[in-house]
């Protein structure tokens, strides 16, 4: 039986939908310029067509079609030997939409392996959020802006074949740079490509990681129930109704908080996060009523708190928020942790401030924070800009 | 006895009264005496008598119950659905194709362990549009997790809904019950039937209780929410529970049901008529026990030792009890008021499930032949059993026979 290879890429549901099966195609049609097999895939159960939603892509690459049947022999490869990032938020570990507990993002992939995360940020910041593991693996970050796009249309910023230039250079055995090349020319036609491919091959490096090192934050492990230890009627226990909680400075109670699914939080379903200034909210309501998630809490004060747990980062609150700077979205990457916004402000307000306002700083400006798409030539302004800090690698 | 001193109303409430009711009708008395909480009901023949008779009940004060009439099948027993999860004890029904346009609600029915108990008034599936009897209308739901039944009488059509309210609302099985009731011959004729007291029923029957699937404020449960492949396998193993259980269940209520109200059904699971002797039996579901017994009864007037299996409950279906009865003869023959077009032998459902049955009894399994006959509301008549047993008797003999045949088709 000949060499069995299988790449993963982890993306976000609809905004890298089309991406990632570029990248699988091209990794499938790539290596059968060296005359091997493959072939590519998503998910089944990730139901991909949702904002945000981390989600798989795979592409299986063989020596000979017995080798191929025997990766084909299974749902999805259980361990890979390439694990794609397309979003740097991911590497804060990824749910699957059935929730059984926060998950390493190197989690299916081999010990030796390499993670490649497409990120402006450098290796040793992203390890700060990546967990940490037994086995060793290598990590290299291919330097871009996150390439977003909409469900229906697609952001052509080279993203797909700098990503075959970076595996071409992680893995040599899976395909060659020949053979990445050969097929941009020939598929996608296009001499630009051919060099994004090359220079992605020629600027990518990955460096090893050692066993322990990286983030020591927890993860939650969930044990699937037997058949007769589940409930009956395909039901599950609902929701309370919540209630008033405690304001840390006063320690009185008010405000309300609606109880929350235990078992589905939503940290990594998020690439931006709202942050609220409680000083200039007027208590409007917008925000609490057009969450589609209900994710905001009623403060004791009657403002209103993104809850963490339960915030996808869609950002409507932002959108609807009528006061300028009270809500503002920002990269879910220069966060950690996902503490209360409101305690902190409680706690000290002027250092909430300050931060605050150090915070939005750091926020794209709001046509840029779209992670879709909002208006008829917007990709055509954004993919110069992405092109340039790609070249300069 | 010497209750004929008692005022008429009295004697009502604490003597058990006969009265010449159709098949509809009786499982109308049914309802009322299960004090039924929530009914829906949209018309189509012959199902449309049941709700006819129980709107009356309704109207004249006799029943107290929501009476709702949706704006088709498929409303009406996702209507039921609700209110039986939310602890009603319901009633619903229909036939032929309203029975097929409520597939969507039959299918969910039995992993959301509804216990809702339906009546299908037999009739053929469109198209030709037809009245007539068929059996292919419930019996598309075999393979869902429902309990099915067929009686052949009014009697019988009272009881078995009062059985299946019992049996479905165990804590045990808790999924939905269908009784087919064979159109025209059952749901339009009237015959005498006894009805039971009131407070017989009441020691019968308890109270539904919903228990920790109650869908209640109280009691905040979501259900039926999407899952994966790593949830699937394990609801349908719950199911598969059921049936695991259901006929030990239904022999506990039967013989319950024997010592409240006095009436003996022996067997649930099927009727053995004049087998004792019988060198060949014939087999099959619902009012065609009629003609079959009468011919029964001629042929052995000539000496031939024919007997019936009249099947009543076909989900669960209690094969190792029906192999061990029928391998007892010499031929068995099976009567099938349905088709099932492409099958192993080209046979029709009930056929196709005998032989299944009997197949473990390798050594001692007699031939099984397998009849279509009756579609469509055609009699089944006692020249055709005749002709049937002709034919299985040839076969006992050792003269190979077509595996299925069809029976008073114009040929």
């Amino acid at each position: 039986m000949g060499q069995l290879f299988a790449v993963e890429i982890i993306y976000r549901g609809v905004f890298q939908k089309t991406l990632a099966k570029n990248i699988t195609r091209g990794i499938v049609l790539a290596a059968h310029n060296e005359g091997k097999l493959g072939i590519s895939f998503g998910r089944y159960g990730d139901s991909p067509e949702r904002n945000g939603i981390p989600a798989k892509g795979f592409a299986i690459v063989a020596g000979d079609e017995q080798a191929l049947e025997a990766g084909m022999a299974q749902y999805e490869p259980k361990a890979v030997d390439v694990t794609v990032v397309l979003d740097d938020t991911l590497c804060k570990g990824t749910e699957s939409w059935a929730w059984y507990g926060l998950r390493p993002v190197h989690a299916a992939l081999k010990p030796g392996g390499t993670l490649v995360v497409v990120s402006q940020l450098d290796a040793p910041t992203l390890l700060k959020v990546i967990h940490k593991r037994n086995e060793s693996y290598k990590l290299g970050v291919l330097k871009g802006v996150t390439s977003f796009s909409g469900m229906w249309i697609y952001k052509d910023d080279h993203t797909d074949v700098r990503v075959l230039g970076a595996i071409a250079k992680a893995l040599p055995q899976l395909l060659g740079l020949k053979a990445v090349e050969q097929f941009i020319s020939e598929k996608l036609e296009s001499t630009l490509k051919v060099m994004s491919a090359h220079s992605a091959f020629e600027r990518f490096s990955a460096a090893e990681v050692k066993p322990g090192q990286g983030s020591a934050d927890p993860l939650e492990h969930y044990t699937l129930p037997r058949w007769h230890e589940m409930r009956l009627g395909v039901s599950i226990k609902g929701q309370p109704q919540g209630g008033t909680f405690e304001d840390p400075i006063t320690k009185e109670h008010g405000g309300f908080r609606p109880a929350r699914n235990e078992r589905f939080k939503k940290y990594s379903t998020r690439s931006f996060r709202p942050v609220v200034n409680f000083k200039t909210c007027t208590k409007c309501t917008l925000c609490w009523l057009n969450c589609p998630d209900g994710s905001f809490d009623v403060t004791p004060d009657g403002t209103y708190n993104a809850n963490l747990e339960s915030c996808c980062g869609c950002g409507i609150c932002e959108a609807v928020c009528p006061v300028e700077d009270c809500i503002t979205m920002v990269n879910e990457s220069h966060f950690h942790g996902n503490d209360s916004q409101w305690v902190n402000f409680k706690k000290d307000q002027d250092a909430y401030l300050k931060w605050l306002e150090k915070t939005i700083e750091t926020a794209e400006p709001f046509e840029q924070r779209s992670q879709g798409f909002r208006y008829r030539g917007q990709y055509q302004e954004q993919i110069p800009a992405a092109l340039e800090i790609a070249k300069k690698g | 006895m010497t209750t004929t001193a008692l005022p008429l109303e009295e004697k009502k409430k604490t003597c058990e009264q006969e009265a010449l009711i159709t098949g509809a009708e009786a499982i109308a008395v049914a309802c009322k005496l299960a004090n039924v909480d929530v009914i829906t009901a949209y018309p189509i023949r012959p199902y449309d008598t049941v709700m006819q008779y129980i709107s009356q009940l309704v109207a004249d004060g006799e029943m107290d119950c929501e009476f709702i009439v949706a704006e088709g099948e498929h409303s009406q027993f996702e209507i039921v659905k609700h209110a039986s999860a939310c602890g009603a004890r319901v009633f619903c029904g229909s036939s032929g194709v309203g029975w097929m346009y409520a597939m969507e609600c039959l299918t969910v029915s039995p992993a959301l362990r509804v216990p809702m108990v339906c009546m299908v008034g037999n009739r053929a599936l469109d198209d030709p549009g037809a009245f007539g009897v068929e059996h292919n209308d419930a019996l598309a739901v075999r393979d869902l997790g429902w309990l099915l039944n067929w009686v052949d009488n009014g009697q019988e059509a009272l009881d078995t809904a009062l059985i299946a309210y019992r049996v479905a609302e165990d804590r045990r099985i808790f999924v939905p019950i269908a009784i087919s009731c064979d159109g025209a011959f059952l749901t339009h004729s009237q015959a005498l039937v006894k009805i039971p007291t009131q407070e017989q029923v009441k020691k019968f029957l308890p109270r539904y209780d919903r228990g920790d699937l109650l869908l209640h404020p109280d009691n905040v449960i979501s259900v039926a929410p999407q899952a994966n492949e790593d949830w699937v396998m394990e609801i349908r193993r719950q199911n598969f529970a059921v049936t695991e259980r259901a006929c030990e269940v239904i022999r506990e209520v039967y013989a319950d049901f024997e010592r409240i109200f006095g009436r003996k059904y022996g067997n649930p699971f099927f009727e053995e008529y004049m087998t004792g002797d019988a060198e060949v039996v014939l087999l099959g579901m619902g009012t065609m026990s009629t003609s079959a017994k009468v011919a029964v009864r001629k042929l052995r007037a000539e000496g031939k030792k024919v007997g019936f299996v009249r099947l009543r409950w076909f989900r669960p279906f209690a094969g190792k009890e029906i192999a061990n009865c029928l391998e007892r003869f010499r031929a068995v023959g099976v009567i099938d008021r349905d088709f099932s077009f492409g099958s192993p032998d080209l046979s029709g459902v009930v056929a196709t499930e005998v032989r299944s049955a009997m197949y473990n009894n390798a050594s001692t399994r007699p031939p099984v032949l397998g009849f279509i006959c009756g579609l469509g509301g055609r009699e089944v008549t006692v020249p055709d059993v005749k002709e049937m047993t002709d034919i299985i008797f040839q076969a006992a003999n050792g003269k190979a026979q077509p595996l299925t045949q069809w029976i008073g088709l114009r040929g």
